[in-house]
């Protein structure tokens, strides 16, 4: 898009001036080259957003943002329900509470090298990837109550995995508030057969070597060192948030008008956070998140199982699990006030920083872990939270690279054997069902995720501690 | 004058992170009916798929846009619960309610080579409209 529509606050920070329905400023984090190679949908679609009603600061796209659907994919706006304030279903997306968990292996990459195939294997049979797999585990009506309260926590008491790995999780494995009553029957039957599913797209669970650490003092708190092997999973809440995004985008279409809410987008729709409809839905939604922390726990489950095929007795410790498309309620200070707001990040990353009193003691000092995700053969990266994430977009950081290139386009230029091939040829083993599916995640067709993350920690956002490469790539 | 009928066809369309579904077509119905094999043709190539098991059916809106996407979101519904991939389809409109069969086969992972699973239809790039050589259009982005 074209810079001169912005004005350059900062190196990092360029900013769109309210105008017309704009209550609030609209601020994209980036740099020159970044502003220029985003979509001009991502101008329009954060300038919408600004005017939705109670939103707080200004409206916040991160460096990795992308065309999205009403919000820009990358967007960050916090909601003040004393001013009115909304919750909007496309604002959190359709898969509700989508994230990323890192595990320690304890393994180094000279000890991995010569067991990388069967690992592969192991994990490519144990773990269900891609449309039409489906999981072991059957949900009846009592256990499916118990996950959508529960989250974590529940996986948990059914004995998938370690009473630790609760501390290491974004509200400690399970979402206060969730209310499963407003979770329709059709977004239950979705799921009954999914949990513990990886799904498809961009989603993948990764094996990784520790490449570079930029920030040995928070490294060693985070247990990570160059060379070691540590294991990402990318995945959200299935079936079941993609159900309930889709009723609710509807039900708030449908009733912006009675609400007084002009939309300028249709994608936009929204309901006042003290409405019934912005009550049911915070309530739906909260049981997806938590459907999407039990999901991630199960398949962190099986991916102990399948290491341990291959390496028995090794303990996978959580590093951490992260979710980037959430609307939670958190304290802010807002002009030297503290505010309760409603916080949406639509593919972008919670980024507390040090004495956050959310964090556990092992994170009181550094700030949490923020976990970004690459794509398939390229990059991840682990960050952590700063203070004056804070003052820049309520303490937020991107979550990817960020799509650069259409999957029509993609599939165009790309074919899945060839590039299996190329990356094997680069150390990397893909598993993928599907072919097409492999071309459509083609590396290329992603924005540079180290200039993403150059900029996320330069604006302040988050702070790079480490850079992992790819060596295992399960893709969905 | 009479112009050449327009073919019943689909096409998809750019989306940076997702993709366009639109079907174009002499009536509404047929219009609903090739956007939904756009939608198909995101998971697979529709002539991969047989049509041995018929699926009706129904959903109603406050409009013509919000009727496609309740009709796209029934499909992809159906097509996650009961892994299944839909060849044809036949569709009635009357008085905002939609009617339809829906011809397809289970998910046949090494046929099929399904690429990607939908998660919903959206209501970004929504578009239901007559062209002025008469054809209908229906379109909208679906997240996968």
């Amino acid at each position: 898009m074209d810079t001169s529509q912005f004005i350059q606050r900062d190196e990092t920070c360029w900013e769109i001036k309210p105008k017309g329905a704009m209550r609030v400023p609209a601020i994209i984090y980036a740099d020159e080259q970044l502003l220029q190679d985003m979509d001009q949908k991502v101008y329009e679609q954060l300038t919408n957003v600004a005017t939705l009603p109670g939103i707080v600061e200004a409206a916040y796209a991160m460096p990795d943002a992308h065309w999205g659907y009403g919000f820009p994919i990358g967007g960050v706006a916090a909601f003040d329900p004393e001013l009115g304030g909304v919750v909007s279903a496309g604002g959190v997306g359709f898969d509700i509470s989508c994230g990323v968990r890192t595990l320690h292996t304890g393994l180094n990459i000279t000890q991995l090298e010569p067991h990388k195939q069967a690992l592969a294997d192991a994990l490519y049979r144990t773990i269900p990837a891609g449309v039409g797999s489906k999981g072991k585990i059957h949900l009846n009506h009592k256990s499916m109550l118990g996950m959508l309260t529960g989250g974590a926590q529940w996986a948990l008491e059914q004995g998938y995995g370690e009473v630790q790995d609760l501390e290491r999780i974004e509200e400690h494995g399970c979402m206060d508030g969730a209310e499963s009553h407003y979770v329709s029957p059709k977004a239950r039957e979705r799921q009954k057969d999914e949990m513990g599913t990886l799904g498809s797209g961009n989603h993948y669970l990764e094996v990784q070597r520790v490449s570079k650490i930029f920030d040995p003092a928070v490294a060693k708190v985070f247990g990570l060192h160059v060379d070691d092997v540590v294991i990402s999973i990318h995945c959200g809440s299935r079936g079941l948030g993609h159900q309930i995004g889709t009723e609710f985008l509807k039900d708030m279409a449908m009733s912006a008008a009675q609400y007084q809410i002009v939309l300028p987008d249709r994608e936009l729709a929204c309901a006042p956070l003290n409405s019934p409809l912005g009550k049911h839905y915070l309530g739906a939604m909260r049981s997806a998140i938590n459907c999407a922390l039990a999901n991630r726990q199960i398949i962190t489950h099986l991916t102990r199982q399948a290491v341990a095929t291959v390496f028995p007795g090794l303990h996978l410790d959580l590093l951490y699990d992260v979710s980037h498309n959430t609307c939670k309620l958190e304290q802010h200070t807002v002009n030297g006030q503290k505010k309760s707001l409603y916080v949406h990040r639509k593919g972008a990353t919670r980024a507390f920083g040090p004495d956050h009193p959310d964090l556990p003691d092992v994170f009181k000092k550094t700030g949490q872990p923020v976990l970004i995700g690459g794509s398939m053969g390229t990059s991840s990266y682990v960050l952590c939270g700063t203070k004056e994430s804070e003052q820049r977009a309520f303490s937020s950081a991107c979550h990817g690279a960020g799509r650069a290139m259409s999957r029509s386009k993609a599939t165009k230029q790309w074919q899945g054997r060839t590039l299996i091939e190329q990356l094997a040829a680069q150390g990397i083993i893909i598993r993928c069902p599907s072919m097409r599916g492999v071309a459509e995640e083609a590396p290329l067709a992603y924005k540079d995720v180290s200039a993403v993350v150059e900029i996320a920690d330069r604006a302040g956002l988050a702070r790079k501690v480490a850079r992992l490469e790819p060596v295992i790539c399960i893709k969905g | 004058m009479n112009s050449k009928p327009i073919t019943p066809h689909w096409e998809h369309f750019e989306h940076e992170a997702d993709i366009g579904i639109r079907g174009i077509a002499p009536t509404l119905e047929q219009a609903f009916e090739q956007a939904a094999l756009a939608m198909t043709a995101v998971v697979t190539d529709p002539d991969l798929v047989s049509d041995a098991t018929a699926v009706a059916i129904t959903c109603t809106a406050p409009d013509t846009e919000l009727l496609l996407v309740s009709w796209i979101n029934e499909l992809i519904y159906e097509m996650a619960v009961h892994g299944l991939l839909f060849k044809r389809y036949q569709v009635v409109i009357a008085n905002g309610k939609l009617s339809a069969t829906a011809f397809g086969a289970a998910v046949d992972r090494q046929k099929h080579q399904p690429a990607v699973e939908i998660k919903g239809a959206t209501l970004t790039e929504l578009r239901v409209y007559q062209q002025a050589d008469d054809a209908w259009v229906a379109q909208c982005v679906v997240d996968v």
